[in-house]
């Protein structure tokens, strides 16, 4: 014990009649990195927020540095030094570097701040982490890896001996992961103890020193990192063996257009793009952030304006001037921002599910049963975990109300359906049902399918056919053997394509 | 898994919830149970009818602006429309007395006259706030200073009074008994059974709430924004209208002091009911617990003499206060 | 030079000097401000249709004089407009019924300063040596003499109750006079409560203290709009036998009232809304006699029976 930096010892945790933590005994030492994985809703938040002070346990003990811990929020926490950097990062967007590293903590000389030593301090911080950002930059101007940086810098400032990161690499690009990375690393060398939480196996296998498995609110297995594959980690996250990530690629002999889109501008986004999707296909939207694909299948679908162009449903020009039409024109398009678009986060589940298509439930009065069946159907259809039917969406895990916005969408029965970055933030089970899923809506349900993702590998694994984007431009359309990482790459960075 | 559990039927979180909903209905017995200990009289069969029929114009307003509340609006002009609709109403009755006599077809056309310029106002301000991509608060701003000003030129600055063939004929409409209630209160009554109908059980219903509580989402959703919207503000329009319509036979005038503070009384009402100010979530009997709160609050204090009427605000206000407090303090 | 006259025969002199004083002098181009309150409430709603007829028929008669006409919301604005009449129509005579004394005081007598000739209307400036003309209305008279009238009817023992204004100075001044008359007598004030000068109010209070109180004698609501709910509330419950009703102004629906007799409402007290009228008027007497016209004008608070109803009968008014 006397090595441990932080240890959780028989941690239980009930939320009402449901057990979400069983028993945990969790394990940190100065200067490792463990990582935490399990699917979504495997209680890996609720053990972190444990951790953390947010919630206390309802059995069991926490222990830092050998001495017992009771904490009763996260200030109390942040004192002890046990800092977390959530995946929604939060910071003041308006402010700067050094406002919001010393935020709530100013140092003040007299009545006023003390603005030389804060700022000495701050470039400090950020020196010895080795990072570029300069005390006075405004967080709004400073890409999400640098963000993630300040959040660091203010964990590093608080003297953390514990920091727990929770997906932090989720929305930063190869090379800014080689930076976070090379951070956790200088961090160990000062021996500060690091609970990482990701859903990137391969992540997980590069940086952590020790994996710590969880399913279903109980430890499943804790062992030193090297001794896992990718492949053990996913097989034992899910409980059961994982077969082919990606389903066979459903081949498509058909050629008929369903939807043609003709010279699409959106000003600042958009450049004149044309497209074609082939009925029965999965046509991938491959590219950079900001390459301007959920501008431009925005616009399609009358979610943007646009300037100019045509829209064509089997040969048909179509009126796609508003997201109403569209649905009545059958197109659905699932939103990336789950819960900024998609759900409504306070209402409860069935309100959520007939939304689109309220109209079916309603003549003229609402028929609750009929909505709670529905809700029934899809829990089974799309295997949603769904402790209690009035839940409110937001107390579902990500993957479940990933799951929900697709039943939603569905309820619309749509002829094409478009996903934008269906599998963001959800665990390899999820993401599997999902591929599933959508190959199922074009082999089995003749329905059409777009899928924009930003990870190469979904679009590989998942597309029969892939168009490039690059600054608002399609650079390219590849299909059968050129949908490899390379090329697609060549494209999107618009080394290849006529741009 | 357990059918009942997951249908919340013993859910801890949402039994415990049930209690704050209940909040300003414990408010209002409160109060009952305050005003009868003060003065007895306030248990009287006329006094609770003119509570009831008092409370009438404010809460048929009110849950015109519940609606407007939940899909996140806010409507100022209330007071200010329900003054400028009594004042052309009475107009045009008495224009039509000439023509018609004093009899119902003239009270008819003076009805008429009423809902459509509720409707009217409503699109009004409906359209200039989704057509015209304003802010509700700025628009209802800029309409209650529109109405109040142009009742207070058509009565020339005074006061308009309805013939007095007309008011006898038209009387009964405020001051009629059925069945021992008054119709304004049976009014109320109606309205208050159709909106709850209309929020809980419509789709323009779920649809007002899912703009309210998150306006991309409902877009996202295929929901057209714009008519929703409009369309609160219509219904708004028509319950003012409707209270118009009780109103004018109750004393038969208009003028400029007509329908003043009555938006802050309805919004009041709505919030004091538990419905969120920001918009997403709410309730119509709230809104009408509400409104009955507001005009007890004033019957209280004229029933009694243990408050300086020169303190009569401060207690409003801290029941107000009081009130809201009682009911969120469930909530967190 | 002081003057007090009763209002009544300082109008009906006042309106032939209003004319017939026009061709006398050599017309120099001048220009008169007025400002008024806006039409808020009943009686403000009066002064704004008086100071607009008597605009209008004094602009008639004197082409040479030229009237600018300014309401207010309240006393900042009113400052706004006496800064606007200054600066931008440069008036020559200003008319003024102040929203509040103290707050106008040191604007008016900044105009005062630049030349202009001041004329007050009912409620005085906190320095009266400003003005050169005062006409004002009577509001601790209006008190007493409603007092004067209950102790009269009631032979000086009875209950009552009191509707008030907007809580105010005149409130106060028409509540404490009508008080004081009636301290010595049997008359008990069963309870009062703020109506607002509203109509609206006077129906709701009146209907919680037929509510509250068996047996009223007499109410006295201060304000004629106020009366017109009082009326309702009375008459809904069948209980006018029992009372009678005081208001104030001399609001048309009122007098009609007394002219018919009507046992509810025997009398009403003026505090009449053209005193406006009186105002300009005056000012204008001032600039087209040859003899100075200054000093102080109160409109005396008269009490309206059916016997002189007829001459405070103005159909045409909208109060």
């Amino acid at each position: 014990m006397e090595d441990t930096l932080l240890t959780t010892k028989n941690i239980c945790k009930d939320f009402g009649p449901v057990r979400v933590l069983d028993d945990i005994n969790f394990n940190l030492n100065p200067g490792e990195v463990n990582a935490l994985i399990g699917e979504n809703g495997a209680g890996k938040s609720t053990l972190v927020k444990i951790i953390s002070g947010y919630h206390k346990p309802t059995e069991g003990k926490l222990f830092l540095e050998g001495e017992k811990l009771s904490l009763d929020n996260i200030a109390e926490g942040e004192k002890k030094g046990i800092v977390m950097i959530h995946q929604e990062l939060n910071l003041a967007p308006d402010l700067t570097v050094e406002e919001n590293i010393f935020l709530g903590q100013e140092k003040k000389k007299g009545y006023l701040l003390d603005e030389k030593y804060m700022y000495d301090e701050c470039q400090k911080i950020l020196k010895e982490l080795n990072c570029d950002i300069t005390p006075k930059e405004r967080i709004k101007d400073l890409s999400i890896s640098n963000q993630q940086m300040v959040e660091i810098a203010k964990a590093v400032r608080k003297e953390a001996k514990v920091i727990i990161m929770d997906e932090p690499t989720s929305s930063l690009t190869k090379e800014e992961v080689k930076i976070l990375f090379k951070l956790i690393n200088k961090l160990k060398g000062e021996n500060v103890g690091i609970i990482f939480i990701s859903h990137k196996l391969d992540e997980v296998q590069e940086i952590a020193d020790k994996v710590t498995i969880l399913r279903d609110g109980k430890q499943i297995k804790t062992g030193a990192a090297k001794e896992f594959t990718e492949n053990q980690m996913a097989n034992l996250m899910v409980g059961r063996e994982l077969e082919d990530m990606y389903p066979e690629k459903p081949v498509s002999e058909n050629k008929k257009v369903v939807l043609e889109a003709k010279n699409i501008s959106v000003p600042g986004f958009v450049d004149s793009a044309s497209f074609k999707l082939y009925e029965n296909e999965i046509l991938g939207f491959a590219g950079l952030v900001g390459a301007g694909r959920t501008e431009l299948l925005e616009a399609v679908v009358g979610l943007r304006e646009r300037t100019s162009g045509q829209i064509y449903k089997r040969d048909q020009e179509i009126d796609a001037s508003n997201y109403i039409k569209s649905i009545d024109n059958n197109i659905a398009y699932l939103s990336e921002d789950r819960k900024g678009k998609t759900l409504l986060t306070s209402k409860n589940l069935p309100f959520n599910l007939t939304l689109l298509s309220l109209e079916k439930y309603s003549d003229p009065f609402i028929d609750k049963n009929r909505e709670l069946k529905a809700l029934k159907e899809a829990e089974e259809k799309f295997e949603i975990q769904i402790p209690n039917y009035r839940l409110r969406a937001d107390k579902l895990s990500g993957g479940n109300q990933q799951k929900l916005g697709v039943a939603k969408l569905m309820e619309a029965e749509p002829e094409i359906i478009i996903f934008d970055e269906p599998t963001r933030g959800i665990d390899v089970g999820t993401k599997q049902q999902m591929y599933s899923f959508i190959k199922e809506l074009v082999t089995k349900k003749n329905k059409s399918c777009i899928v924009i993702s930003s990870e190469l590998q979904e679009i590989i694994g998942l597309c029969t056919r892939v168009i490039v984007m690059c600054d608002g431009k399609i650079t390219g359309s590849l299909t059968g053997e050129q949908i490899k990482e390379e090329i697609i790459m060549q494209y999107a960075t618009g080394l290849k394509g006529a741009v | 898994m357990d059918l009942a559990k997951k249908l919340g039927l013993d859910d801890i979180e949402l039994n415990y919830g049930t209690v704050k909903t209940l909040g300003p209905f414990i408010a209002l017995v409160l109060l009952f149970i305050l005003a009868t200990a003060i003065n007895p009289a306030f248990l009287s069969a006329g006094n609770l009818r003119n509570v009831f029929a008092r409370t009438a114009f404010i809460g048929i307003i009110a849950v015109g602006s519940t609606f407007v509340i939940i899909a996140g609006g806010i409507d100022l002009s209330v007071g200010s429309m329900a003054a400028f609709i009594s004042g052309v109403m009475i107009i045009v009755m008495n224009a039509a007395a000439a023509n018609f006599g004093v009899g119902v077809t003239t009270v008819v056309i003076g009805i008429i006259t009423s809902l459509v310029l509720g409707f009217l106002a409503g699109a009004f301000n409906g359209l200039f706030i989704t057509k015209g991509g304003i802010e509700p608060f700025i628009v209802t701003l800029g309409t209650m200073g529109i109405f109040r000003s142009l009742v207070t030129y058509l009565a020339d600055g005074g006061t308009l009074s309805l013939d007095f063939g007309v008011r006898a004929t038209y009387r009964p409409v405020y001051y009629q008994l059925i069945l021992g209630i008054p119709v304004p209160v049976i009014v109320f009554g109606i309205i208050a059974i159709l909106s709850t109908i209309i929020l809980n059980k419509t789709s323009f219903g779920r649809y007002c709430l899912a703009i309210g509580s998150n306006y991309e989402v409902a877009k996202y959703s295929a929901i057209n924004v714009p008519k929703v919207r409009t369309i609160t503000f219509i219904l708004q329009g028509l319950c003012v209208a409707v209270a118009t319509i009780l109103y004018v036979p109750r004393l038969g005038a208009a003028s400029a002091s007509t329908g003043l503070m009555w938006e802050l009384e309805a919004i009041a009402a709505v919030i004091i009911g538990g419905t969120a100010l920001k918009g997403g979530a709410g309730r119509i009997w709230g809104t009408i617990v509400g409104a009955i709160i507001l005009t007890l609050i004033g019957n209280i204090l004229n029933l009694t003499d243990l408050v300086s009427p020169y303190l009569n605000g401060t207690v409003q206000g801290l029941i107000i206060i009081g009130a809201v407090m009682f009911q969120r303090s469930g909530s967190n | 030079m002081r003057k007090l006259l009763t209002g009544i025969l300082l109008i009906s002199v006042l309106f032939v000097l209003g004319f017939a004083a026009t061709p006398v002098m050599a017309e120099e181009e001048m220009t008169i401000g007025v400002s008024i309150p806006a039409a808020t409430h009943g009686w403000t709603g009066g002064v704004n249709y008086w100071a607009e007829r008597t605009v209008d028929k004094l602009d008639e008669a004197n082409p040479h004089i030229n009237f600018v006409l300014a309401t207010a919301d309240g006393p900042e604005e009113q400052i706004n407009d006496l800064e606007d009449l200054h600066a931008i129509h440069d008036i020559d005579a200003l008319v003024i019924l102040p929203f509040e004394s103290d707050p106008l005081t040191e604007p008016v007598r900044y105009l005062k300063e630049q030349g202009v000739f001041i004329t007050v209307v009912d409620r005085g400036l906190a320095d009266p040596e400003i003005q050169d003309i005062y006409v004002a209305g009577d509001n601790p008279g209006m008190g007493r003499v409603s007092a004067e009238y209950l102790i009269d009817r009631l032979d000086g023992s009875g209950d009552i109750v009191v509707l008030r204004g907007i809580p105010t100075v005149i409130d106060d001044q028409r509540f404490d006079a009508f008080m004081d008359e009636i301290e010595d007598t049997d008359i008990n004030v069963l309870d009062w409560e703020h109506a607002n000068w509203n109509r609206d109010d006077g129906y709701e209070v009146m209907q919680d203290f037929l509510t509250r109180f068996d047996q009223i004698d007499a109410v006295w609501s201060q304000d004629d709009d106020i009366s017109l709910g009082v009326i309702e509330a009375i008459k809904e419950v069948g209980r006018e036998d029992e009372m009678f009703v005081v208001g104030g102004a001399g609001m048309v629906e009122i007098i009609e009232r007394i002219m018919d007799g009507d046992a509810l409402t025997p009398v009403t007290v003026t505090y009449p809304p053209d005193m406006i009228s009186a105002g300009l008027e005056i000012t204008v007497a001032h600039f087209n006699s040859e003899a100075p016209i200054l000093g102080e004008f109160i409109m005396s608070a008269e009490l309206i029976t059916q016997d002189n109803a007829e001459m405070y009968y103005y159909p045409d008014s909208p109060f």
